[in-house]
């Protein structure tokens, strides 16, 4: 029985698919969680079964539940077991699970990459297919490494449902691996034109998001482009191309000139909504990349606006925001083209859609004059007081003052309204940006001179009411605004009428509630008031008030000591002290105002915020430099005097800087973005402090009307600011009289700068006499702006040149054994140095082949040059790109040409010279010296040549004999041996060096039973015979007879081979002669130099240029002075001693590289001044090389 | 890119979940939560794109959506595509679902606004082929869209491949074969639990095979 129910409730459990779970789920509504427990516990039941069928259900029902929000991540194992089921259909549902959950911090994402390549290898294209999608979703910086072969070959596959598959995942492959980028990319091309319609759609996508990023490396792709562009009927390719285009634009304008025509073709004739849209998108970004240059686009520009309008007129909502957006971008260069429409956007406003409210405000930005903002901006409150929702309220509110304040404040005729807007809007309930309001308002009170009086007005009533600002709102930062209106008030006192009556306003004890800051702020002003009030009190000779005003301060500022923020309670307790030392002295009779107004003498005034930055570094100072000398470091290897790092620094000060996440810093660039585009602060034209207004006859006397009584005021004292449109329009109308009348005065009258004045903004004289002070800028500030590029852009990565060919280092890591990789050949082992493909005596090869690449780069550029020269091809026949093959051929025979005529130069040259060493005639050589001159310009490198031939590999001239040189140095010496050794690295081994020690018997004894022994370091041991501990020594093989030498080889094995290493160590010996046998030591200290793990290796100059490029190398240099010794012995004995090869030397410059015998490879450059020798270094590891040049630096002193 | 595709019913039930970009559950289901009731509040005849803002990604993303009938598709997309064509796009992958489900679901609302099967209001998808549903939506969704990039917008070449890999599946039995073998396979392989109690220790015990005396 009991047997029974267990089997029917098992037979349940398994029963259970997902159609069951997700109809158990809806059946448990009540306690679904439970449920889900419940199901999870036997999914996890299922798993822990061998049956693949059930551990592929259980997985598929997890995939379910991750989609509802549970984490699955800990059956990541069983995915990848059901990922590598035979069957199609578990294969299938183990990728799925698989894209769904794995990701990068997924550890056993590394156990899936043998499994992937055997499915992106399998006959069954739906297993492949299964793969690659699977692994688009997941794809690891390792796995793109691993897979990233395997991904490339499928690019080639017969099935266009697989090709497209890989075409498309290369860009993942790119983003986590961008070294693959290179190699791949010309199949990445070639797929541009792949028959099948998909494949060639996922290629264009996925350069399309390449280019988007690093535009400029994509241009030479423009030819290709543009015919795709008007071959191509998908509109889908079409779209992504047009986009493209838009992307490239700005970086090549005439590739703007030609497009112009096919695209505006394309509006003509397309019916796609989409594809017009993006040919308009495409226009606009030409127009603006050609902006001045080309002068009939009107009508292009006519036909887009046009076309816009047509869209916002349209029914459908989704067209009409498309035309708003494309709308904006029109204005920013073409701003009278789109203001004629303005009929159009403000009707927008009313729209029933925010998103396309909040584009018409984003154009009405730039729609504003003179002229309408009054009236635009009072549309705009109107519908902040309609408009439901913070959000889109706030939004307005953002906008109103971006519009009004907009290039330092051009727009506004009458600051008077400004300030009144600004006030009705610190009546709006809840909004977040009392901060913003706050700042305009010490913005304009401070700029505009003119406007205090009024300002102050304003403030103190607002100070008055401040119960209404702070009491309901006090919590969503509206009460921001008292703080600029408590600061106006106190620092333009003078202006006050009632100044007794706003102190005791900021006095009250309410003013403790509000934020601590504003506090502060409120003591702080409060004293600037009493200071004032003080002032015109005394020079009232009315002691008895003044004396009041002390007693009211002396009453009140206690509740804010008591405060609990630290700022408020400091000041208010220093003022405090200050007032009660004030009150003393006027008890006695002493007239105080003087000194208490003096606290506050001088004006602000307004500093631009990047002044601090600008400074320039006055000459001779040195930021960098040492005040001190650095403290010495001798145990340190690596830490150099500072002037070597004078090139790294920069990277190294970036690296130490805390790692922000990515996002943290796009968000702020956006935000600081944001801030520069909004605040009139930044826009910096014309810092001249000269701009300002000046007198406009008849405009200071403004007609006082009355006050519309139908407009209920909200604030008693605060005049709306609907009053001030009337009264603008009234006072223009005068204007307008007057100005008739005086047509003559009006000459003298001159008007602010503006960037955009309309015939009729001119005629608009500002209300008031404003005088716009600019914010101070240090003297010959810096005017460079420099936006530092991002270093933690993933996309920067992807900024790579694709049109230099591949260098052999640049191959993809295709799968290997282990087993064949451990066993090293010297052959095999060679990255950079031996250009396998070269099949001509390298010597003849090398140079033209540099020569040739650089040509073809050349010659790229022009083609591009040409193709963007030429004028379209009427009917917009493409013209055909010339392929990559055809392009590779031309420059190689120009090369060999060239290479030829070179070779042809040289011998004449020659005859010439000696034609000049046997008659020495004066006309010759003149006539040799104009050939030099016509030949240098045609090809300086030639001349290069010509000079100085390059040297290769150590391989002397015979100019100077080279100096013998011995590398065996001595380890010790006594009266009875003398003992020399050198280290011999070999690539064989990368752990283990040889030392050869050369033993000399310098007496007349015979030595036997030598032995030597070293002291191991953690880093370095002597390989000792088998058995022997480390305390024992190494037997010499040998005796040495008086006179005699010989040569004993140790082996010893190191771990680390960046730094040098010193061991201690003892020979010890029987020295016997006639009179007997004595024990003798002989200590040394073995120096094993970093020169010695050096190897000499050839490298050819391609290889090693490409090596240089790769950037992944660290850089060091030093320079030696005093040396009298030439170039060539120079080089010979780097050659010799640190075991370089010279890879070209180009006159008193030689480049040399080596690589060490763990596969570190090491480049120098070598420059010999007039008796200093510069030797720059780069090595994949910063250490090595520090040690390497230290001790070079110790060989070229000798020289 | 497309960095997200969300498909939820009327209720924020999601349907489809495919985030383009690592979010941990948690957060999936919040931004789910979150677009719903942006999406939520929008009348249908106002425009089909909501700029993403803080949701995803920041002020490039965008939201580009359609709602049919009881379900809502949202795209959250970058400045790199484009909005109309992804219109198009989500247009495209609901008439694949619905050739591909035949007579189904939800998704009749939309085309057969007159055979309201009372069935579609619980949410399920009944597919011809008795396998999972939930994970064929995803299927199809690949084939359509892939790593965020837009794989194939021609139906019939979609619906092809969808379909040669169904009959795949039919061929191997499917995975709704699958709970009836694990029964008799897994009756089977909970035997060693008798022994292991009583310690007999390594008798490994295995039946992979026995499903085919069953």
């Amino acid at each position: 029985m009991a047997l029974k129910m267990v089997k029917g409730s098992i037979d349940r459990m398994f029963d259970k698919n997902l159609q069951d779970l997700v109809r158990g789920i809806r059946n448990h509504k009540e306690d679904e969680a439970k449920y889900i427990s419940q199901c999870i516990d036997e999914i996890k039941q299922e798993l822990k079964q061998d049956n693949i069928a059930v551990k592929a259900n259980a997985v598929c029902k997890l995939t379910y539940l991750q989609m509802l929000g549970y984490d699955i991540s800990w059956a990541a194992f069983n995915i990848i077991e059901v990922m590598s089921a035979s069957k199609f259909t578990f294969k299938r549902v183990g990728y799925l699970a698989a894209s769904q959950c794995f990701h990068e911090g997924t550890d056993v994402i590394m156990l899936t990459t043998n499994q992937i390549r055997k499915d992106l290898s399998s006959p069954s294209q739906y297993d492949t297919g299964v793969a690659l999608t699977g692994l688009s979703c997941f794809v690891t910086p390792d796995l793109a490494r691993d897979l990233a072969n395997d991904i490339m070959t499928l690019m080639s596959h017969t099935k266009p449902y697989i090709r497209k598959k890989a075409v498309l995942i290369m860009y993942k492959v790119f983003l986590k691996y961008p070294e693959s980028l290179r190699p791949a990319f010309p199949r990445l091309k070639e797929k541009l034109e792949d028959p099948d319609p998909g494949v060639q759609s996922a290629a264009v996508n996925v350069i399309c998001e390449l280019a988007r990023r690093n535009p400029k490396n994509y241009l030479s792709l423009a030819p290709l482009f543009f015919k795709l562009m008007t071959s191509s009927t998908n509109n889908w390719v079409l779209i992504k191309i047009i986009k493209l285009f838009g992307a490239l634009t700005p970086l090549e304008p005439r590739l703007g000139k030609k497009l112009i025509e096919p695209l505006t073709n394309l509006i003509h004739s397309t019916s796609a909504m989409s594809l017009l849209y993006e040919c308009v998108n495409t226009v606009i970004a030409v127009l603006i990349s050609l902006s001045s240059g080309m002068p009939n686009h009107s009508a292009s520009i006519q036909l887009c606006v046009q076309k816009l309008r047509i869209l916002i007129e349209d029914s459908d909502q989704n067209l009409k925001y498309l035309g708003l957006l494309a709308m904006s971008k029109i204005l920013k260069t073409h701003p009278k083209s789109v203001q004629s429409h303005k009929d159009l956007i403000l009707q927008c406003l009313d729209d029933k859609d925010e998103s396309i409210r909040l584009r018409a405000l984003d154009l009405l930005y730039g729609m504003v004059s003179k002229k309408n903002l009054m009236e635009i901006v009072k549309k705009l409150m109107t519908h902040v007081d309609k408009a439901e929702g913070t959000t889109y309220r706030d939004e307005l509110l953002t906008k109103i003052i971006d519009i009004c304040s907009q290039s330092n404040y051009q727009h506004i005729t009458n600051f008077e309204w400004y300030i009144s807007i600004l006030v009705e809007l610190t009546r709006l309930e809840g909004t977040r940006h009392g901060h913003l309001i706050a700042a305009q308002m010490l913005d304009v009170a401070i700029r505009v001179k003119a406007i205090r009086k009024f300002a102050v007005s304003q403030m103190s009533a607002l100070l008055d009411s401040a119960h209404l600002v702070a009491s309901s709102t006090q919590r969503n930062g509206i009460c921001e605004v008292l703080y600029a209106a408590a600061w106006i008030c106190g620092e333009f006192s003078e202006h006050l009428q009632g100044p007794q009556q706003t102190l005791e306003a900021m006095l009250r004890p309410k003013v403790t509630t509000l934020p601590g800051h504003i506090q502060a702020v409120y003591v702080q002003n409060v004293v600037k008031l009493y200071a004032s009030i003080l002032q015109q009190k005394e020079q009232a000779a009315d002691t008895e008030a003044a004396q009041e005003v002390t007693q009211l301060l002396v009453e009140r500022l206690p509740q804010f000591v008591q405060s609990a923020d630290l700022e408020v309670q400091e000041r208010a307790s220093c003022i405090l002290q200050l007032v009660k030392h004030v009150q003393k002295l006027q008890a006695k009779g002493v007239p105080v105002a003087e000194e208490v107004s003096a606290l506050f003498a001088g004006e602000l005034n307004p500093v631009a915020p990047k002044a601090q930055k600008k400074v320039p570094v006055p000459e001779g100072l040195d930021l960098d430099a040492w005040i001190n000398e650095p403290p010495s470091d001798s145990e340190s290897e690596d830490e150099k005097p500072k002037a070597i790092f004078h090139e790294e620094e920069p990277r190294h000060t970036r690296r130490r800087q805390p790692e922000e996440d990515e996002e943290e810093l796009a968000r702020r660039r956006e935000a600081r973005k944001q801030e520069q585009a909004n605040n009139p602060f930044y826009i910096k034209s014309s810092p001249s402090p000269q701009k300002r207004y000046q007198d406009t006859p008849g405009v200071e006397h403004i007609p006082v009307v009355q006050i519309d009584l139908s407009v209920p005021l909200k604030v008693p004292g605060m005049p709306m600011s609907d009053q001030y449109v009337k009264l603008e329009e009234q006072r223009r109308h005068r204007q307008r009289m007057e100005k008739d009348k005086k047509r003559k005065k009006k000459e003298k009258g001159k008007r602010r700068h503006s960037s955009l004045p309309t015939e009729s903004d001119e005629d608009i004289a500002p209300a008031q006499r404003v005088d716009i002070v600019t914010e101070e800028m240090p003297e010959n500030a810096l005017p460079s702006d420099e936006d530092d590029k991002d270093p933690n852009d993933p996309y920067r990565a992807l900024d790579i040149d694709l049109d230099k060919p591949l260098a052999d280092s640049e191959k993809l890591p295709v799968q290997k054994h282990r087993n064949a990789e451990a066993v090293k050949s010297p052959e095999k082992e060679s990255v950079p140095t031996v250009e396998k493909k070269s099949k001509k005596p390298k010597k003849k090869e090398k140079k033209p082949k540099e020569r040739e690449r650089e040509k073809k780069k050349d010659k790229k550029g022009e083609d591009l040059d040409f193709w963007l020269s030429t004028t379209p091809p009427p009917a917009a026949v493409p013209v055909p790109a010339p392929s990559t093959e055809e392009l590779a051929v031309s420059t190689v025979t120009l090369a060999k040409d060239e290479s030829e005529g070179l070779r042809r130069e040289e011998l004449e040259d020659e005859d010439n010279t000696d034609h000049d060493q046997e008659r020495k005639s004066s006309r010759h050589k003149k006539k040799k010296h104009r050939k030099e001159k016509e030949e240098r310009p045609r090809d300086k490198k030639k001349a290069k040549r010509k000079q100085a031939a390059p040297l290769e590999n150590g391989a002397a001239e015979e100019e100077e004999p080279i100096p013998p040189m011995s590398s065996y140095c001595l380890l010790a010496e006594n009266s009875y041996i003398k003992v020399t050794y050198d280290i011999q690295a070999s690539l064989q081994k990368d752990s283990q060096v040889t030392v050869s020690v050369i033993l000399e018997n310098q007496s007349n004894s015979f030595l036997k039973n030598m032995e030597l022994n070293v002291l191991d370091s953690l880093n370095t041991k002597m390989a000792r015979p088998e058995g022997s501990s480390v305390h024992d020594g190494v037997p010499v093989p040998f005796q040495l007879p008086p006179g005699v030498s010989n040569e004993a080889q140790f082996v010893f094995t190191i771990q680390s081979i960046v730094m040098a290493q010193k061991l201690k160590g003892t020979l010890s010996f029987i020295a016997k002669d006639d009179e007997g046998a004595t024990h003798e030591k002989l200590d040394f200290r073995l120096h094993f130099s970093c020169s010695s793990y050096l190897i000499t290796t050839p490298c050819y100059s391609d290889a090693f240029a490409k090596l240089l490029e790769s950037g992944d190398l660290s850089m060091n240099s030093i320079k030696v002075d005093g040396i009298s010794m030439s170039f060539q012995n120079l080089l010979a004995k780097i050659c010799f001693h640190h075991h370089f090869s010279v890879v070209e030397r180009v006159d008193s410059c030689a480049s040399m590289y080596s690589r060490s015998i763990q596969g570190h490879h090491v480049c120098l450059l070598v420059k010999k001044g007039e008796s200093s020798v510069s030797v720059d270094g780069k090595c994949s590891d910063a250490t090595l090389l520090s040690s390497l040049l230290e001790e070079m630096k110790t060989t070229l002193a000798q020289c | 890119m497309i960095q997200a595709i969300l498909v939820f019913n009327n209720h924020g039930k999601p349907r489809l979940v495919r985030f383009y970009q690592r979010f941990p559950e948690e957060i999936q289901q919040q931004i789910v939560r979150e677009t719903f009731h942006l999406v939520l509040k929008r009348d249908d005849n106002i425009c089909n794109f909501l700029e993403g803002g803080s949701l995803i990604g920041g002020a490039d993303y965008k939201l580009i959506y359609r709602h049919y009938a009881t379900l809502y598709f949202v795209f959250c997309v970058d400045s790199s595509e484009s909005e109309l064509g992804i219109l198009d796009l989500i247009q495209v992958f609901v008439e694949t679902l619905d050739k591909c489900f035949e007579n189904v679901c939800e998704l009749d609302l939309i085309f057969h606004m007159d055979k309201v099967c009372p069935l579609l209001e619980q949410g399920s998808w009944k597919t011809e082929f008795r396998t999972c549903q939930a994970t064929c939506v995803h299927y199809i969704l690949q084939e359509v869209v892939m790593g965020g990039m837009v794989l194939e917008t021609n139906m019939n070449e979609i619906v092809a491949q969808i379909e040669a890999q169904n009959r795949l599946e039919k061929s191997e039995g499917g995975l709704s074969a699958a709970p009836a073998r694990a029964v008799s396979a897994v009756k089977n392989i909970n035997l060693p639990e008798i022994p292991r109690n009583i310690n007999i220790g390594d008798l490994n015990i295995k039946v992979p095979n026995l499903s085919q005396f069953v």
